[in-house]
């Protein structure tokens, strides 16, 4: 009788082991690596594509995916700077409307997919083209400058003994927890879970599968929102060729931190945690002074070790 | 049609009446006829081509008949959805289970139904009472004496028969008046749909009627206490597996006999 | 439905642009996008032009950089419409067997700003020159102060980010690769190189890494202005953004502002409209007289600086802003 234990261990724990050998490894070979500043600023770089892989992880664990999330950033992010600028609008309302548009798009992905009956790949290959050239369109391919205040704080920083640490990074960490939360305690959260791992049995014990994953994507829509917001506050401007690469940056991180790409299996925070081995890494190989094309080399390596553990550490499950 | 003369019959439960149900040109039910009576195991059996899958559908819900009424404890039913037919009290157990292989058992209980902590707020959150529910999961399942060790463990670790026990204790834990089952032991070895069939007299014996459909005619014949034979769109006979031969009952379920040609006591 | 979108806007451009002359010369141009500043001064400085000489012009773009499928069917549906000279901004090789088979129908293919194998010409900046112009620059506004470099790139084997790296590394003095390598040198002044993709998030990233290696990091080399600004956010932030000179290239007009505001020290200017103009003249020529242009025309670029340092010939921002693509 096969009494296996269910086999979490190592695909929960499994990015957090690679997170502490590569940060042992860089702590190792340069004395710059294991410091507060050091670390805060890579949180900080790490931060936009953070909560892109937020959203992104929720579209993941109903086994679909959306290529078109760093576009769809990039246009919130050039609508809020370029009607708080060119329009003068209030900036918390042009923060709301560039959360609106991202919203939007997201909630478009979302009835493509139940309505249409289309496979996400398509529906996002889609959206990401419109993203792009609305995004292009609309700012004449110039950066949106000069933003009011309140659009960068986040971006601002506050002092934690004797770091800095910014604002953005708190909020990426909170809205991590937050869908830990919802994820792991509520029932919408564990529907999400069962219409990605059987969505024909979520609708015949009576979950709305159509409605769970309509407001999947919406809600994904507005984390890539917040990223739009935060890549705003970190450069200081408006840019519509943002988030060209945070689209497979997000997807990376998602698979890294052990979500697996068939749905209905992962932990969010893993998410958080593959994020930040990217960012590390890129960190680590500067201040060790190797050339970068070995960072894109060990990411795509780390892919597919990844991918792999998470298939071996289901091998003994039937 | 004589009545044989029978021991006290039991209350009828569900009841159909002239269910006619067409698939564009082709008459799946030509007026079948139906009943259900409190504590029995009804098996249904037939060929393909028989009615019998189109019948449990309208029964379950899955499908609305054109013609013909199905009544509840009496009262006449219109389900729309599978969704209604639960409302009901009637819980079906699908020939794929409807589990969730990645979630645990007792995730999988209270899948669509799930126990929220009490308070304004949790309740608007819907915050999940995991700990009622791991209590309740364990105190169904040594109800039903299945014996399974852990009730946090996934489904997918589970044995085929494991997990038919499943499917069919979530069934018996939230019917209130019918559980069906559409080929519990269909791929399962002898040992495991010996384990099931178990099961499947535990939840009668607990005052939850049964239909059973099955083209396992030993296992009809174990468990079933009547057999409902359905042929070309109608009910041909139903007869008692302890008086009647299974290749009687084969042969009447191909046409090679009619009802009439059988001994009154193999009626039911 | 793009592709019709450009046919119609190719058809509208013939209708429009251009002299009604019976035997006006008719070229076409084909750029890498629609929007981008940079090509939209390109396809200024062609209209100029084309109005100027009485030539007819035609215009067609990519969807994006990269979109080779898009620039094929351009030139093939230009060759057919008439066209005698194309003048293109390639956005990738595939184009080279296209163009091959409209060279062989008699049209005179030219590249603008972005080199490829079997053009009749090319009209580009010269990016070695680009990049020792600021390098020079560099050099003399630091003076004899010991030099500690970020290399600020845009990423490995693209030869533009490799010729404008090592160029600056001569002009600075340095030991680097010739004009015609596609790989990065590095010296021991360099003390930190990092990738940017061309894009301000990615600047201020690499640009805060080197920071955290380099504390003490006094040059800044850019591969364009938007990494120039991501690397002043870096600074700025690390509250260094007064002792460190960056230098960039590019000079649109946003770059330019930069440089005015003190962000930027010195860009080197080049210049897609004169691109554009060249090449249309070009077309012209060998309409009238049957002869083709060739090999490669620098077409300049200029430093432009706020501040003037001995030994360095330089222009203010002034006449950057009067000369910059981009939106003013």
């Amino acid at each position: 009788m096969n009494a296996s234990k269910r086999a979490i261990p190592w695909g929960a724990l499994g990015p957090w082991i690679a997170l502490a050998i590569t940060c042992l490894f860089f702590t190792v070979q340069t004395e710059r690596f294991l410091s507060g500043t050091n670390l805060s600023l890579v949180l900080q770089q790490v931060m936009v594509v953070g909560v892109l892989a937020i959203g992104q992880s929720l579209i993941i664990l109903t086994a679909g995916i959306d290529l078109s999330c760093g576009m769809v950033m990039a246009l919130g992010g050039v609508v809020m700077t370029k009607f708080a600028v060119d329009l003068g609008l209030n900036p918390y309302l042009a923060l709301a409307c560039g959360l609106g548009v991202a919203v939007a798009f997201g909630l478009l992905n979302g009835l493509l997919v139940t309505r249409m009956k289309l496979p996400p790949f398509i529906v996002t290959l889609g959206t990401l083209n419109i993203a792009f050239a609305i995004t292009q369109i609309y700012s004449e391919a110039q950066t949106i400058t000069d933003l009011p205040e309140a659009m960068t704080v986040l971006g601002n920083t506050f002092n934690l003994g004797s770091t800095e640490v910014s604002y953005g990074t708190v909020a990426m960490l909170a809205l991590y927890a937050l869908a830990w939360f919802v994820l792991r305690e509520t029932a919408p959260g564990r529907h999400l879970y069962a219409v990605g791992n059987n969505p024909e049995a979520a609708r015949l014990t009576g979950i709305n599968v159509d409605k769970v994953l309509v407001i999947v994507y919406a809600l994904a829509g507005l984390f890539y929102g917040i990223a739009a917001m935060l890549s705003v506050a970190r450069t200081g401007v408006g840019d519509p060729n943002a988030g060209q690469t945070d689209n497979l940056d997000a997807i990376t991180a998602v698979v890294l931190g052990g979500t697996s790409l068939f749905g209905g299996r992962g932990i969010i925070l893993g998410s958080l945690v593959g994020a930040v081995i990217v960012g590390v890494f890129r960190n680590g190989l500067t201040l060790m002074g190797v050339a970068s094309v070995y960072q894109t080399l060990i990411t795509g390596i780390l892919v597919i070790l990844a991918v792999a553990a998470d298939q071996m550490s289901r091998k003994g499950v039937r | 049609m004589n009545t044989p003369h029978t021991p006290a019959i039991e209350p009828l439960v569900m009841q159909a009446k002239g269910i006619v149900k067409r698939y564009g040109q082709v008459t799946a039910l030509d007026g079948t006829d139906f009943e259900l009576r409190a504590g029995e195991i009804l098996a249904v059996i037939g060929d393909n081509g028989a009615g019998k899958s189109s019948l449990i559908k309208t029964l379950s819900g899955a499908s609305v008949p054109d013609e013909g009424e199905i009544l509840l404890d009496g009262q006449a039913v219109h389900f729309k959805s599978p969704i209604d037919a639960r409302r009901a009290g009637i819980e079906t157990v699908y020939q794929d289970l409807a589990v969730a292989p990645a979630m645990s058992i007792a995730e999988n209980l209270f899948l669509g139904r799930e126990l929220c902590k009490p308070g304004w707020l949790a309740q608007r959150l819907r915050l999940l009472d995991k700990k009622l529910m791991l209590q309740q999961a364990i105190a169904r399942m040594n109800d039903l004496k299945v014996g399974i060790r852990s009730m946090t463990q996934a489904v997918e670790t589970l044995s085929g028969g494991q997990r038919q026990c499943v499917a069919v204790a979530r069934a018996a834990a939230f019917a209130q008046h019918v559980v069906i089952m559409d080929e519990p032991t269909a791929a399962l070895g002898v040992k495991e749909g010996n384990m099931v069939l178990e099961l499947i007299r535990r939840v009668r014996d607990k005052g939850l009627p049964v239909i059973l459909i099955s083209h396992n005619m030993p296992h009809v014949f174990e468990v079933a206490d009547r057999i409902h034979i359905q042929r070309l769109g109608r009910r041909a006979a139903v007869v008692n597996p302890k008086v009647i031969s299974m290749s009687d009952t084969v042969a009447v379920m191909t046409g090679a006999k009619t009802v009439d040609e059988l001994p009154a006591e193999a009626l039911a | 439905m793009k592709l019709s979108t450009s046919l119609i806007l190719s058809t509208l451009t013939l209708a429009v642009g251009g002299a009604f002359a019976a035997d006006a010369p008719v070229i076409g141009l084909i750029t890498k996008t629609e929007t981008n500043p940079f090509f939209v001064k390109m396809k200024e400085g062609a209209q100029q032009e084309a109005k100027k000489a009485g030539a007819k012009l035609m215009t067609a773009t990519g969807k994006k950089d990269g979109d080779t499928a898009s620039q094929i069917t351009a030139l093939e549906n230009m060759a057919a419409a008439g066209a005698k000279t194309i003048l293109i901004t390639s956005t990738g090789d595939a184009i080279i067997p296209t163009v091959k088979k409209v060279q062989a129908k008699g049209v005179q293919v030219i590249a603008l700003d972005s080199p490829f194998d079997g053009a009749d010409a090319l009209f580009a900046t010269d990016n070695y020159k680009a990049g020792v112009l600021i390098g020079q620059y560099a050099k003399a506004a630091l003076g004899a102060k010991p030099a500690k470099i970020a290399m600020l790139d845009l990423f490995p084997g693209h030869p533009v980010g490799a010729q404008r790296h090592n160029g600056f590394m001569t002009g600075f003095g340095l030991k680097a690769n010739g004009a015609t390598s596609n790989e990065l040198s590095s010296t021991p002044e360099t003390v930190c190189a990092g990738d940017t993709d061309g894009n301000q998030a990615k600047g201020q990233t690499a640009m805060e890494n080197c920071l955290q290696k380099n504390p003490d990091i006094n040059v800044v080399y850019t591969i364009n202005e938007p990494a120039a600004a991501g690397a002043y956010n870096a600074l700025k932030k690390a509250g260094k953004e007064k002792g460190v000179i960056i230098v960039s290239v590019d000079g649109g007009c946003q770059g330019v502002k930069d440089t005015a505001a003190g962000k930027i020290a010195a860009t080197s200017q080049q210049y897609p409209l004169k691109m554009a103009s060249m090449g249309v003249a070009a077309g012209v020529e060998y309409a009238k007289t049957g002869k083709k242009v060739s090999g490669y025309t620098d077409t300049g670029v200029t430093l432009i600086a706020a501040k003037a340092v001995a030994g360095v010939d330089s222009k203010d921002t002034k006449v950057g802003l009067d000369l910059c693509w981009g939106k003013k």
